[in-house]
């Protein structure tokens, strides 16, 4: 039978494209089966993971179980080893309009954001950009309204049924919006990389977890851009989702970014963790891009988030306001950054920052 | 040979956000701004018209007053600029959206020499999804976060730029290239061309002049051919819980880390 969009009711079951690089799958796609699991549950479905590459062994392919997978749809060609918009966009349409999913999940990463939209349009469906949260439940999307927006919830009317409900921040958090693709199956979204929980890794699901190789056929005449090398960044880059304590610096180091960046560095240092930083300190070439947190960086929860010096524009506080505990520290005390903290010091980061680092050092040589 | 840029003028959210009583964005108390990974755009196709002679065309969906921003665009040395501007064009979502820009940008016409350039995403709504869905529309090879483009006769080798490193990849026009804004310093505009952007073209695609393009199609174009809908917009609570310490010295900050030490934080 042809493929239809528009035939929302032959659609089933929730799928996560697994991103690779070089054979590793990327931890994003764990992030999205934890997730996915959750809506496949409510939904009566199952949770399948698609994995496309080259060689990948089955084991591998198996430990997506682990995070919640009931299958792994493998699709495996020598052309899918390295990513081309061309030869994904194939696989991927093709497996949609053979199985035809209901929900497919990507990661908001540089290939999962060329990718997506270009299959989004092939299949005429709606794409939803860089979610931060989903739900096909009704009242469980209510009840997180309840905690997150300032709607009241009970003399609301919502339509009903379980279309996906993905919401995502407008203009750097100051507005959320809830999208819906009623009409349209799949329904698809993307979503940024830290901010979904990923799960405990379950032994009996990895091992339970089915895996059906899926052919495609890619030839030469399908792609049309060349891959000519793939090079990594030498420098080890910053892992900022991953830490539990993140001490980011702003604008307020300016007049000696060096030095700023030196304070912040010792704290992090002294408490296990991290330098994050504002865009308008990668802007101004303070610090390497990977440092970045914010709607155009990363988005992070760390149990501790230490601002130096940040003011706290919008798009800013869309990467880190779900941050545990948030301290500021800013010379100004109408900075936003104030709004979102749990704790505020109205001071100079170049006095306040160094005592902060003493002062904990002396805390933990008491423990 | 042609290069054309789309482009998009938006809200400047690096200033103060209006907002209207019922929580959406009062765009009309808001400075407007060229997108800055388009602008980017523009520098690209400027830089290549500089090298080849190309004309540089750019072209933008939006309200009327978006007019003010194709002519800038041709001070800094755009050869034409195109509207498209209608009622039934409100309300699109991003596959709406690809879908008029695609006819115009096929009304325009596509050569085999020719570029199509956007920038990677806008920063109202961040999607990064137009681009990408204005080349499947028109059927040709994209290369999206492109941080280093350099055309030789009919094929282009870029560098796109991934979260790890970047890739090198090479690909024969025509083609829709995304950029961002780390690709280049995009010029000012030229004071003799500022005098002469108001004598250059400039047209007006409305309904009427893209209605008989194959992709115009009243179930695929405006608000009700968006795939996509508002379900509920809401604005986030403002926590106002923070616990404001008084003075800035060493007392201060031990009272701070005697508060996170008895949290068990640290």
């Amino acid at each position: 039978m042809a493929f239809d969009s528009k035939d929302t009711a032959a659609f089933k079951d929730v799928w996560v494209f697994c991103e690779q690089r070089d054979g590793e799958i990327m931890s994003i796609s764990h992030q999205l089966l934890s997730e996915g699991r959750k809506l496949a549950d409510d939904l009566g479905a199952n949770l399948c993971g698609v994995l496309l590459g080259c060689g990948i062994p089955e084991d591998a392919a198996k430990q997506l179980g682990g995070y919640g997978a009931d299958i792994v749809y493998n699709i495996d060609h020598e052309k899918l080893k390295v990513y081309t918009t061309d030869a994904y966009t194939k696989a991927i349409c093709d497996i949609v309009e053979e199985k035809k999913p209901e929900i497919v999940l990507f990661g908001a990463t540089n290939i999962g954001r060329d990718l997506a939209p270009r299959c989004a349009a092939r299949l005429h469906t709606g794409l939803t950009a860089d979610c931060t949260h989903l739900d096909v439940d009704v009242e469980k999307y209510k009840a997180f309204l309840k905690t997150t927006s300032t709607i009241d919830v009970d003399n609301t009317e919502f339509m009903p049924g379980t279309n996906l409900k993905m919401t995502r921040p407008a203009f750097g958090g100051h507005l959320m919006a809830t999208i819906i693709c009623p009409r349209f199956r799949p329904q698809m979204s993307t979503v940024r990389p830290g901010v979904m929980q990923t799960q405990e890794f379950d032994d009996a699901k990895a091992a339970a977890c089915k895996i059906e190789n899926f052919p495609v056929e890619i030839t030469d005449a399908d792609i049309h851009v060349t891959v000519e090398a793939v090079e990594k960044t030498a420098k080890k880059l910053v892992d900022l989702i991953g830490a539990d304590i993140i001490v980011s610096v702003g604008r307020g180091i300016s007049k000696d970014p060096e030095k700023g960046i030196a304070i912040a560095q010792e704290l992090a240092d002294t408490l296990g963790g991290v330098v994050g930083s504002s865009r308008a300190c990668v802007d101004a070439g303070f610090i390497s891009q990977d440092h970045q947190v914010g709607q155009t960086g990363k988005t992070v929860h760390p149990k501790i988030y230490i601002a130096l010096g940040i003011s706290g524009a919008i798009q800013h506080k869309a990467g880190m306001q779900d941050s545990e505990c948030i301290i500021a520290v800013n010379k100004n005390e109408d900075a936003p950054i104030f709004e979102v903290a749990s704790y505020g010091i109205v001071g100079d980061l170049f006095s306040v920052g160094p005592m902060l680092t003493e002062s904990i050092k002396e805390i933990l040589a008491g423990k | 040979m042609k290069a054309i840029v789309c482009v998009k003028q938006v809200p400047d959210t690096s200033g103060v956000v209006a907002v209207k009583a019922d929580g959406t964005m009062d765009r009309a108390a808001m400075a407007t701004i060229t997108n800055h990974d388009d602008l980017a755009a523009v520098e690209a196709a400027l830089e290549l018209k500089d090298k080849t002679g190309c004309e540089v065309i750019v072209v933008s969906m939006g309200p009327p007053p978006a007019e003010g921003m194709l002519r800038e665009l041709i001070a800094m040395g755009a050869d034409r600029g195109v509207l498209i501007s209608a009622r039934e064009f409100g309300g699109s979502d991003t596959y709406a959206t690809s879908q008029i820009i695609a006819a115009a940008v096929n009304k325009i016409g596509v050569d085999k020499e020719d570029v199509v350039f956007c920038g990677r995403q806008a920063i109202d709504g961040d999607t990064a999804q137009v681009g990408p869905q204005i080349a499947e529309k028109l059927g040709l090879p994209q290369v999206t976060y492109a941080a280093d483009i350099d055309k030789d006769g009919d094929k282009l080798t870029i560098k796109r730029l991934l979260e790890d490193g970047h890739m090198m990849l090479s690909v024969e026009t025509p083609c829709l290239v995304t950029t961002v804004k780390e690709l280049n310093n995009p010029r000012y505009m030229n004071v003799g061309l500022i005098q002469e952007c108001f004598d250059k073209p400039l047209d007006i695609f409305d309904y009427e002049a893209l209605k008989d393009e194959p992709l115009i199609d009243p179930d695929t174009i405006g608000l009700e051919g968006s795939p996509t809908n508002v379900y509920k917009s809401f604005s986030p609570p403002a926590k106002g819980a923070c616990q404001m310490l008084e003075g800035s010295d060493r007392g201060t900050v031990d009272e701070l880390t005697g508060i996170l030490a008895d949290k068990h934080l640290i």
